[in-house]
């Protein structure tokens, strides 16, 4: 199978009526999908885009939340040859002129010829495309109407795309992230599946269960593809039911008896320590037999805290898997866990920092427990670069590059920023690790993102958001995370510099703190965990006049563990 | 009896979430659609609630429909009391 369309395709005439999809509500019963409904569903999704002239190899922006219409448009749209793109929808926290100045940008950049929304987000949606932009057809959901039966004309387009042909975008949010649309080739993700799927070891007898968004390569691709296109049962809870009621993920393992999830580190001590006992009656995770840590540093503390509440209701230590993975490689770099434990490497947390060697922990010594994210999967290939682009030794620290069968095609029109990630055909990954016996460490990043709970986030965007705040001396404002061992993931915090010299005037600083707090989360739709202001000259310039984001949080931390 | 819930719910917002244990939490003040609360604290704030007033609020009640005010949380802890 070549392309998308065509294992689509296959799959409603070999198996129309195995299930394709559960997916599941918090309020609502739960809906099963089987695949002929799927494609059925797809297809006239796929005839409303034909009918109104969206051609093959245009991108389609799909604005709707987790549920059946954002199936059914997203695979229409590949059955009738456009390219979808998922953008997150706007949620309760994010301010509409935020989300509409983000689509805005989106439109700018990956010039969609259509997008596919909600009725009640047409006006939304209405006022960030201008006149003389790319959109030309604006697809309401309800208005797709089901056809008695399915029309070959509708798809035919879709059937003649190439392999090497774009099939999908995948965004990361905010103003930066939506700068590079990472665009992937059906031959990449394909590829990615086979060499993933061998990697699990995937079978018949598994089941996915995930709640993890569509917008993000671990739920797009782990949590929704593989699985549809592999004929694997999914489960699909929806990411805003998971966070109010994260037993709802366990319960689903228990019901129908899943095998494999992913989960971003902060899941694994959210659900530890959030899960009321009550909610476990009847909790049976023994079916479990890989639970794969991905998307954000994997925290050996995280894994003991879930291994050690859920022990009990049946989750085996072997079902502790880990990932690295990213959109650039269609999803997975390496997978470990699977037919042996995570390798835990006990290395000297001195070494690791001033030596920049993973040596072997002398005893009473400073250690870190590294959790071991595997071997690669086939056909990709890691090795570990200094500075100048050599290669270095083995347990040596450096940049990871990697080359594989699923890279991307390149960051969709951003020529400039595609080829500079690359270097002599190798992606250059801005991750820093180490690889012992060729499995890879992760031990941190180059470039400056933060992850919260799995999500990408670009400091310069928050910098932005918190320096139009008045009282702040414009760009006297620096965005970092702090790694929280309660919480398993990065706490952000902004420290900005005010133009009073009054700190005993506290009434002002609460009020400036409290509208950095307010712009931050209305504009990114993240939580700030903490603002400090501080007085002018606090923060580190570069030579350069630039905000060094790295020694103020130096200075910070430099200066809490003071007290 | 409603301005002793919402004194101790805005201590544990101020203290445990917000880390300014000197910020005034005003009644009327928007909480989640603020950003002074976020998805993730809305669980931990159930299970405050639950241990302190012994009331069970599920989880999946939590929301901005059902409140983003300390004294719309504060009616909705005392009407299940």
């Amino acid at each position: 199978m070549s392309t998308l369309a065509q294992k689509l395709l296959q799959l409603y005439e070999r198996a129309p009526q195995s299930i394709a999809v559960r997916l599941l509500y918090n309020q609502e019963p739960e809906r099963v999908i089987t695949y002929s409904r799927l494609i059925d569903r797809s297809a006239d999704y796929a005839a409303a885009l034909h009918n109104k002239g969206i051609k093959p190899g245009e991108v389609v922006i799909l604005i709707l939340q987790h549920g059946e219409d954002l199936l059914y448009a997203f695979f229409g749209a590949i059955l009738q040859g456009s390219i979808p793109a998922i953008m997150p929808f706007l949620t309760e926290k994010l301010s509409p002129e935020q989300y509409r100045l983000s689509l805005s940008a989106l439109f700018d950049i990956s010039s969609p010829a259509a997008v596919v929304t909600y009725p009640e987000f047409l006006g939304e949606v209405q006022q960030a495309i201008k006149p003389d932009g790319s959109v030309r057809v604006v697809l309401v959901s309800n208005q797709i109407a089901p056809k008695s039966e399915f029309i070959a004309s509708f798809y035919e387009t879709g059937i003649k795309r190439l392999p090497e042909d774009i099939v999908l975008i995948q965004h990361s949010s905010g103003t930066t992230g939506l700068q590079k649309g990472v665009a992937l080739s059906h031959t990449a993700v394909l590829n990615q599946l086979e060499s993933y799927s061998r990697a699990l070891n995937l079978n018949p007898s598994d089941v996915i269960v995930s709640w993890l968004p569509l917008y993000h390569d671990m739920g797009l691709i782990a949590g929704f593809l593989l699985p549809i296109l592999f004929n694997i049962p999914l489960i699909l809870l929806s990411p805003f039911d998971w966070v109010r009621a994260p037993h709802k993920l366990l319960q689903a393992i228990t019901n129908y008896k899943g095998t494999l999830s992913w989960l971003p580190n902060f899941a694994y001590n959210f659900c530890a320590q959030k899960i009321r006992s009550p909610d476990l009656e009847g909790v049976d995770l023994s079916t479990w037999r890989a639970v794969s840590n991905c998307s954000e540093p994997m925290v050996w503390k995280s894994h003991q805290m879930f291994l050690d509440r859920f022990g009990p209701y049946g989750l085996r230590s072997s079902a502790m898997t880990t990932c690295y993975a990213m959109a650039e490689n269609v999803f997975a770099v390496s997978q470990g866990g699977i037919n042996e434990p995570v390798t835990i490497d006990q290395i000297s947390q001195r070494g690791l920092l001033i030596d920049r060697i993973a040596t072997t922990a002398k005893t009473a010594e400073e250690t870190i427990k590294m959790l071991s994210a595997g071997h690669p999967i086939d056909n990709t290939h890691i090795k570990i670069l200094n500075q100048h682009h050599i290669e270095v030794e083995d347990r040596h620290l450096g940049e990871i590059a990697i080359s594989s069968d699923c890279m991307l095609t390149g960051y969709y029109r951003r020529p400039d920023l595609s080829s500079k990630a690359f270097h002599e055909g190798w992606y250059l990954t801005g991750d820093l690790g180490y690889l012992a016996k060729g499995e890879v460490y992760i031990t941190g990043r180059k470039k400056d993102l933060i992850i919260v709970g799995g999500k990408n986030i670009y400091p310069q965007d928050l910098e932005t958001l918190a320096t139009e705040i008045k009282g702040v001396h414009p760009g006297r404002v620096v965005a970092f995370g702090v790694p929280n061992e309660a919480t398993g993931t990065e706490d952000v915090v902004i420290i900005a510099e005010v133009d009073t010299d009054d700190f005993e005037n506290s009434s002002d600083l609460d009020r400036i703190s409290d509208e950095i707090r307010m712009r931050v989360t209305r504009g990114s739709d993240i939580a700030l965990r903490l603002v400090k202001l501080v007085k002018r000259g606090w923060l580190i310039k570069t030579s350069s006049g630039k905000i060094a984001r790295n020694a103020n949080r130096e200075q910070y931390l430099t200066e809490l563990r003071a007290g | 009896m409603i301005a002793e819930i919402m004194l101790n719910i805005s201590m544990y917002i101020t203290t445990q979430i917000l880390r300014q244990p000197k910020r005034v939490l005003l009644p009327d003040e928007p909480l989640i659609s603020n950003g002074l609360v976020d998805s993730f604290n809305l669980v931990d704030l159930s299970l405050f609630i639950e241990k302190t007033f012994n009331v069970y609020i599920d989880n999946t009640e939590l929301n901005r429909e059902t409140f983003d005010t300390l004294s719309q949380l504060a009616s909705l802890v005392q009407s299940r009391m």
